[in-house]
């Protein structure tokens, strides 16, 4: 590797670094409210708006419980047909709910939980969420991914809905 | 003609890979551009171009907050949650705006989806917000088509139609610009 090799790669490494910590700092932000970032959910654990369509279509026993962890308001606008609204996530009192609602069940018991609030990395409620259920030993949970909001990956997508509270 | 074409072509290895680079660079920003486009106008709904849906609340302060008041402003009403990261990136700036603004007839409102008012009155007054809050629901989030995401704001003309609509996190400057554009419309 001659000198202009090594200054033409020193100089792209130095611009990617760069590009990459802007791109973190404009994601950085606010702090005050820093959620905790659904992108910690492992992948496994992650169900596509198809496939619980599927699920929730072919029922029977492996039919799971869908909570809505986010906006009691945005539930009643909106939520997906049989669902419950479970408390915001992000919020003690709303963890507290999650908690009654699931106590009695078996650990085994199958469970998707969904917000939909906000861009799923943004999203503060699905992560505590899931890592509630996860504590108390629950062992089939899964988070649905929807990438934008309820609105656009849900509803416009024509998938069933259901309004009130 | 064929000849004059080809001799205008770059030959050189360095100058092809520059022209690739040019080349890809316009093709980015194309895609990037038309991404921002339709990132507000793609969710613009039904409600673009039409009258913005009236409604009469009462902001944190027991102030009435009444759409039709407001006729003869520019408004910018925004949808917002106390939970909601990308509203309170974008919720600085309206602070801003409405004190540069206001005066040539900017008013800004905005309507928490938020369950508990409790919190939406803490972080009103730690964000110093200069314009009325207001409690909303799932009334009034039907009434606009849907408020199944958020932030989701609706700039409104003086003559009380919606004149677009930002979904999600929006392009802060192309808003204020065409906040600007209808102030100067009278």
């Amino acid at each position: 590797m001659n000198m202009r090799t090594l200054v033409r790669t020193g100089t792209a490494a130095l611009f990617f670094s760069l590009a990459a910590l802007c791109a973190d700092a404009q994601f950085s932000v606010p702090t005050a409210s820093q959620p905790s970032s659904a992108f910690s959910i492992p992948q496994t654990q992650v169900i596509q708006p198809e496939a619980l369509v599927q699920i929730l279509q072919k029922g029977g026993a492996a039919k799971p419980l869908v909570l809505q962890v986010g906006s009691h308001v945005l539930f009643a606008q909106a939520h997906i047909p049989g669902s419950e609204y479970a408390g915001a996530g992000s919020q003690p009192e709303g963890l507290q709910i999650l908690e009654q609602r699931v106590s009695s069940l078996s650990r085994k018991a199958p469970i998707v939980l969904y917000c939909g609030c906000c861009p799923w990395g943004r999203c503060p409620n699905v992560e505590p969420a899931f890592a509630k259920l996860r504590e108390m030993g629950f062992t089939n949970v899964k988070v649905l991914y929807l990438a934008d909001n309820f609105g656009a990956d849900w509803v416009e997508k024509g998938y069933a809905v259901e309004k009130g509270r | 003609m064929k000849k004059a074409a080809d001799t205008s072509r770059p030959h050189h290895p360095a100058a092809s890979f520059a022209l690739r680079r040019v080349a890809l660079a316009a093709v980015l920003l194309t895609v990037f551009a038309a991404g921002g486009i339709a990132q507000e106008h793609t969710a613009s709904s039904s409600l673009l171009h039409r009258q913005a849906p009236q409604f009469s609340l009462t902001d944190l302060h027991n102030r009435p907050v009444d759409l039709k008041a407001y006729r003869g402003k520019v408004v910018l009403l925004n949808f917002w949650a106390t939970w909601c990261a990308p509203c309170q990136l974008e919720m600085p700036r309206f602070v801003a705006w409405q004190q540069q603004y206001g005066a040539r007839g900017l008013q800004i409102v905005g309507i928490s989806m938020d369950d508990d008012p409790a919190l939406v009155r803490s972080l009103s007054a730690k964000l110093k917000l200069n314009y009325p809050v207001a409690m909303g629901d799932e009334k009034l989030g039907e009434l606009y088509g849907g408020i199944l995401g958020l932030p989701a704001t609706y700039l409104i003309g003086r003559d009380g139609q919606v004149v677009a609509e930002y979904r999600g996190e929006s392009d802060l400057n192309a808003m204020e610009a065409q906040i600007e554009l209808l102030l100067d419309r009278k």
